[in-house]
């Protein structure tokens, strides 16, 4: 071997060392304000989790006795069930609707779609509070929806939406499908266009209609941005507060109340930061998890 | 293609019902905020009540409360982007030992819900005397842009030429120079993208000044909003014209560079 390939190789190693010591740099400054500020309060409410603590006085090392008043307190087991019922209004409402409305935008070539897609997109950028308070009007006593219905002779439908245990979970829920569909749709119509024409064309010279087409050649080529669109809603549902302090306060009971709720409630208001620490934990376990298992049936195939 | 025009005519029936779906609220809102705000207003004044909006300022202490956004969304904005290119700057043009680890790491942030690390960051920031200052409501906030935008940016970087990247280094251009004076200009689109998601995040954000400011000493626009509907409970209209007030600077930015938002959160919600 030459003089002039070790040459060559060892500057190469000293320039690469050199750029790593570059890079981390570059990294410095991201890297400390992001690992001060989320993860390392991340891991200390993994370590908080195992205490018992009011947040003001001596804690007291409880081992795993906070994850198993999850399993057991009434009021934390049904605020992980209306997560889940919010799941349904948040991401699978929005995902068939946006499934439909998609296909029939992309078949035809409507005219107008670019305004179409500004509108249905506009309630992505509007702060949760001011969804959450314009809801909280057109769901009053005497508020819109209840003079619409009273208009049309359903006087037997009006209710108090937001104060009545059957219905408010819904009708929370259901200003969530109001503010996931516009993304979705709009994430399904980007996927679609990439669907050549001819393939549409000679599905229907084969003579399929409509229902076939739409289940032979659109679902299959928007099944990455099915995945997500499933990830981002899922976990916008899971991580529900805004709507749920504003509107209802988690009630009336208990009946609209969620984790991020009784995160909040149970560490500033009841002075019970070990449970709320765990609660926590748990709904960034869930979240992580249904990501993986979404991520998992989606790249299957 | 083709399709008959009885389908099309369906198509635009389906269209148009859908928009008023989502503009109906909006429209309701609006409505009101500018409707009377008692029944006497109504009696007396018409129908039309623009004052309601310099009223609900000044009783809701708007115009407090959205400086405080102000002060906090500039300084998430700035810190978050600034730290976001040179952190997506090194992970997408350098090749060092453990990039993709911490790759990894950031992406982590993207997802991990606020309500997680916020309450333990609380009590430590107590412990520092951060609680209800700004920078308490704001450095949660940067955290969590920063994971999102060294992604962002490192997708950035990674699409960006190389043989621009040798050029300039051939030249003589140090790495620093070769960022600001090559790239940074040429990313404008990105980086431009990025402060309109962090700046849109950042003032519709509830949950970390709510518990950052438990004083109310650091109460942002929505946050002030809030407070509004519980201390306020005459009439509806006053409470909408806040609504309104609070809603607008993004939905303004929104209505002026929608492609940005649309790109960026259709894009960035892609994963590698």
């Amino acid at each position: 071997m030459s003089d002039g390939t070790t040459t060559v190789g060892r500057s190469a190693t000293r320039r690469s060392a050199r750029s790593g010591w570059v890079a981390w740099a570059y990294l410095a400054p991201a890297l400390i304000i992001y690992g001060a500020f989320l993860l390392f309060p991340l891991g200390r409410a993994a370590q908080y989790s195992l205490f018992e603590w009011d947040g003001l006085g001596e804690s007291t090392f409880v081992g795993l006795d906070n994850y198993v008043e999850i399993l057991f307190d009434e009021r934390l087991r049904v605020a992980f069930w209306h997560a889940l019922v919010l799941v349904f209004f948040y991401a699978v409402l929005p995902l068939v609707i946006g499934l439909v409305l998609a296909a029939l935008l992309t078949r035809s070539q409507v005219r107008g779609l670019g305004f179409f897609r500004s509108v249905i997109f506009l309630p992505q950028v509007i702060a949760m509070v001011v969804v959450a308070v314009t809801w909280r009007q057109i769901y009053a006593p005497d508020g819109p929806l209840n003079g619409f219905l009273r208009l049309i002779g359903l006087d037997s439908l009006t209710r108090p939406w937001l104060g009545d245990y059957t219905f408010t979970l819904p009708a929370v829920g259901l200003i969530g499908t109001w503010v996931c569909t516009g993304l979705v749709t709009v994430l399904l119509m980007a996927g679609m266009s990439r669907v050549p024409r001819e393939l549409y064309e000679a599905a229907r010279l084969d003579g399929s209609g409509p229902v076939r087409e739409f289940f032979a050649i659109t679902l299959p080529t928007v099944r990455g941005e099915i995945t997500v669109a499933l990830t981002l809603t899922i976990v916008a549902a899971l991580k529900t507060f805004d709507l749920v302090y504003v509107t209802t306060s988690g009630g009336p009971g208990t009946s609209t109340t969620v984790p991020s709720y009784e995160i909040y409630r149970r560490a500033f208001q009841l002075g019970d930061v070990g449970v709320a620490t765990a609660v926590g934990i748990v709904l960034t376990i869930i979240v992580f998890a249904i990501n993986g298992v979404v991520n998992m049936i989606g790249d299957r195939k | 293609m083709k399709v008959s025009p009885i389908e099309r005519g369906a198509n635009y029936l389906v269209l148009i019902g859908f928009a008023l779906v989502v503009l109906g609220p909006i429209g309701v809102i609006v409505t009101m905020a500018f409707g009377p705000k008692d029944a006497s207003a109504g009696r007396e004044g018409g129908a039309f009540h623009p004052e309601n909006f310099p009223e609900a300022w000044e009783i809701g202490r708007f115009g407090q409360y959205m400086l405080t956004s102000v002060v906090v969304a500039t300084i998430v904005v700035v810190v978050s982007v600034l730290c976001s290119i040179l952190a997506g700057y090194a992970l997408g043009t350098m090749r060092f030992r453990g990039a993709t680890l911490v790759f990894y790491v950031f992406l982590l942030g993207i997802m991990v819900p606020t309500e997680a690390f916020i309450v333990p960051l609380y009590f430590d920031l107590r412990v520092l005397g951060l609680t209800n200052t700004v920078w308490g409501v704001a450095l949660p906030q940067i955290a969590m842009s920063i994971a999102f935008g060294t992604y962002w940016m490192r997708t950035y970087f990674r699409s960006s030429s190389t043989a621009l990247i040798e050029a300039a280094r051939l030249d003589g251009a140090n790495s620093m120079r070769i960022l600001w004076q090559v790239l940074v200009p040429i990313g404008r689109p990105a980086i431009l993208t990025l402060v309109l998601l962090v700046f849109m995040w950042t003032w519709n954000e509830f949950l970390i000044p709510l518990v950052m400011s438990p004083n109310g000493a650091v109460r942002t626009a929505p946050l002030g909003l809030a407070f509004f509907q519980g201390q306020y409970t005459q009439g509806t209209a006053l409470l909408a014209a806040g609504a309104v007030m609070v809603a607008l600077p993004v939905v303004l930015l929104y209505v002026f560079l929608q492609r940005h938002f649309i790109k960026g959160m259709i894009e960035g919600a892609v994963r590698e």
